[in-house]
């Protein structure tokens, strides 16, 4: 599938070589992870992002999909081809913080567009911030700060929180700590692609603890989320949408029922632009989407709108088209602050069984119009 | 630090050694009987817990999700014994894992065809979820319980085939001289398809073992095949009980260091740096072992040099 996909752009490639290029077409570079145990995170960004062009109907976007392996050396290699071969306009599609912090700073150094559909670590959001750089998720403490203000609201004063030994993760339980005001139980970094928590586990059951919460995206929230309902502590758990996105749901099954996170998304919006996006994700694809999935439509829905006002060919105008934000977001208001990172409403979902699928439904809102800490540092 | 969470970390540490014991006992076997290295073993580890995964998801029953681990990844190692394997005995190491690794890729990317991107669910059974209180007021799941039972029936039931019957006897004479038992009459390359197969099933078994408390997904095997290296590096390339000490060293070890450190550090640190530090030695100390038992003893604990 992915093979077929790329021989076609292969052959779009080669056709749109022939053509001029100042016609307002733009090359889009996506580097993503489609394979390994981060693969599921990188397919749904790139199917959002690619299902958004098929809805427009445009042909004036022309695609290079690589795979990262979710290596940052891998990315960089990918980053210096696309960016010296194929000369491509926009970067986007990296997943993981620690693959954006090897190929973003060079990419917008040399003047390329970045688009993130996903990792908005804290160093590109403060004082690292760029023109060049837009951050289309969120930056990385916001679903984390989210579930802060949550635990304190639900009376939570003893939370034992843990999250991978990576930039995200020290994001995640920084931005944790910022809304929470309780005191904390015991605070635990793992490995980044731990798949067994027993040692966790062992020391949460211990600490006295009155709640959970975890960062684990991926595998290794499936795998943290089945032995936790195994281990009997039974406290509860309070998590940000990646422990609980579409993907992991399913592998987990009822031992996570009845979880509480957060997420800037949720299936069931209320808005015209996300009806559209879930009943077509589910058509073209045959599952539900992920919130991953609603980045990369996003994304690719900002970069269509700046195209309908500026030419790439003209940066500063493309730049200020951009900013704007003038797309129809699948999460309703969404603008940029200052520092190019979005300012939007933080939600609370739970998880909850359709049928036999298992999914989130929205029960409230963590922060309203939240901006990042970060973008008061930025110059910009 | 309490007894009990002492207790219940020993006891981690146990199960995780136990796991990494039954990837190893294949690896170091294949190794000393047959001088092979093999990279894809990680491979037939993920095939025995998707197996598991695709069988208790149509029947519901964890039993026959066990067996079908146990078949699938002895076929499949059978199977690339008799097509690919086979033609690398004669050839060097640096050929041997060029190969394999192509395996790997192979392996990798024909389950994800097969099965797709995102992690399948498999479940611990109803009748061994849950936790249990062990003497001394323990709390502790009864699966990984059963995981450990299962790992010293299993290095029992190795033992003894190794120790005591014919084929054992065949698989020793094949590690100290593959000519002469050759000459003997013995089929040797019937020997080595099964060697394969048994170091398959059992990297199988523990996948599926283990699938059922993580994620049943494409890559699984790799992190654990390098830890099982660790191991027979550490035992002893080729010998089981090098590889059962090895095992549970190195569980212990890497729970025990994961949870001691960073309290260790916590004693004149702040707490998040000492987390922080604590968490990233931790996850060198099995390396370090590795370097200091390589130092004292250049071919493994119960290596012979």
């Amino acid at each position: 599938m992915t093979l077929m996909k790329l021989a076609m752009l292969a052959t779009t490639a080669m056709l749109a070589a022939g053509a001029a290029m100042a016609d307002g077409k733009v090359k889009v570079g996506m580097i993503t992870t489609l394979s390994g145990g981060g693969a599921g995170l990188g397919i749904d960004a790139r199917d959002g992002f690619m299902l958004a062009l098929k809805l427009s109907g445009s042909d004036a976007v022309e695609v290079v999909i690589e795979d990262d392996q979710q290596k940052p050396e891998v990315a960089v290699q990918l980053a210096d081809k696309m960016i010296q071969a194929e000369n491509v306009d926009v970067l986007t599609g990296i997943i993981w913080s620690n693959l954006a912090m090897a190929v973003v700073p060079s990419a917008v150094a040399q003047d390329k567009i970045y688009l993130s559909v996903n990792a908005g670590p804290s160093a590109l959001a403060g004082a690292g911030c760029h023109p060049n750089y837009f951050n289309v998720a969120w930056q990385n403490d916001n679903l984390h700060e989210a579930a802060g203000a949550y635990a304190s609201n639900a009376g939570y004063g003893k939370t034992f929180i843990l999250a991978p030994n990576y930039p995200a993760g020290t994001d995640a339980l920084t931005g944790f700590k910022r809304f929470y005001k309780g005191e904390l139980a015991g605070e635990v970094y793992t490995t980044l692609g731990q798949t067994d928590y027993a040692a966790e586990i062992a020391q949460i059951r211990a600490s006295g603890a009155d709640s959970v919460f975890f960062f684990l995206p991926g595998g290794m929230g499936i795998s943290f989320m089945k032995q936790y309902a195994d281990s009997g502590v039974g406290l509860p758990v309070v998590g940000p949408a990646f422990s609980f996105d579409q993907g992991i749901l399913q592998a987990v099954g009822a031992a996570a029922l009845g979880v509480v996170n957060t997420s800037q998304w949720g299936k069931d919006l209320d808005n015209e632009a996300n009806k559209t996006f879930v009943a077509a994700f589910q058509e073209e694809y045959g599952r539900l989407p992920s919130l991953y999935a609603s980045q990369g439509y996003d994304t690719a829905n900002l970069l269509l709108s700046a195209m309908g006002k500026a030419d790439i060919s003209d940066k500063e105008a493309f730049r200020a088209a951009l900013k704007e934000a003038d797309f129809a977001s699948t999460r309703g208001d969404f603008k940029f602050g200052n520092n190019n990172h979005p300012i939007q409403d933080i939600y609370v979902r739970e998880v909850i069984q359709e049928g036999d699928v298992f999914t989130n439904k929205i029960i409230g809102t963590a922060l309203e119009d939240h901006v990042d800490a970060y973008a008061a540092e930025c110059k910009m | 630090m309490t007894f009990l969470l002492f207790a219940e970390q020993m006891l981690n540490g146990l199960q995780f050694g136990i796991m990494l014991f039954l990837m190893a006992a294949g690896l170091t076997l294949v190794f000393g009987v047959m001088g092979l290295i093999n990279l894809a073993h990680g491979s037939l580890y993920m095939i025995g817990a998707f197996a598991a995964a695709w069988v208790a998801g149509l029947t519901g029953s964890f039993v026959l999700a066990l067996m079908a681990s146990l078949a699938a990844a002895a076929a499949a190692g059978a199977l690339i014994e008799l097509t690919v394997i086979r033609r690398l005995y004669k050839r060097d190491h640096l050929d041997q894992v060029l190969a394999t690794f192509a395996l790997i890729l192979i392996l990798s990317e024909g389950t994800r065809w097969v099965f797709g991107s995102f992690p399948l669910y498999l479940d611990v059974p109803s009748y061994l979820s849950g936790p249990v209180t062990l003497p001394g007021g323990i709390q502790y799941p009864l699966y990984r319980l059963a995981i450990i039972v299962a790992g010293l029936v299993v290095a029992g039931g190795l033992f003894a085939l190794i120790a005591r019957t014919r084929i054992g006897i065949q698989i020793r004479a094949g590690e100290a001289d593959r000519e002469m038992i050759a000459a003997l009459g013995i089929d040797i390359s019937r020997l080595y398809t099964l060697v394969f197969a048994l170091g398959a099933a059992l990297a199988g078994l523990a996948g599926a073992l283990v699938g059922a408390i993580q994620s049943v997904q494409v890559g699984m095997g790799e992190p654990v095949l390098i830890l099982a290296f660790v191991v027979i590096v550490i035992g002893g390339i080729g010998s089981i009980k090098g590889a059962l000490v090895g095992a549970l060293l190195v569980g212990l070890t890497d729970t025990m260091g994961g949870v001691l450190l960073p309290r260790f550090f916590a004693l004149f640190m702040d707490p998040s740096a000492a987390t922080t530090i604590g968490a990233s030695l931790g996850s060198m100390l099995i390396y370090i072992l590795m370097a200091v038992v390589l130092i004292v003893r250049p071919s493994g604990l119960y290596g012979s040099a």
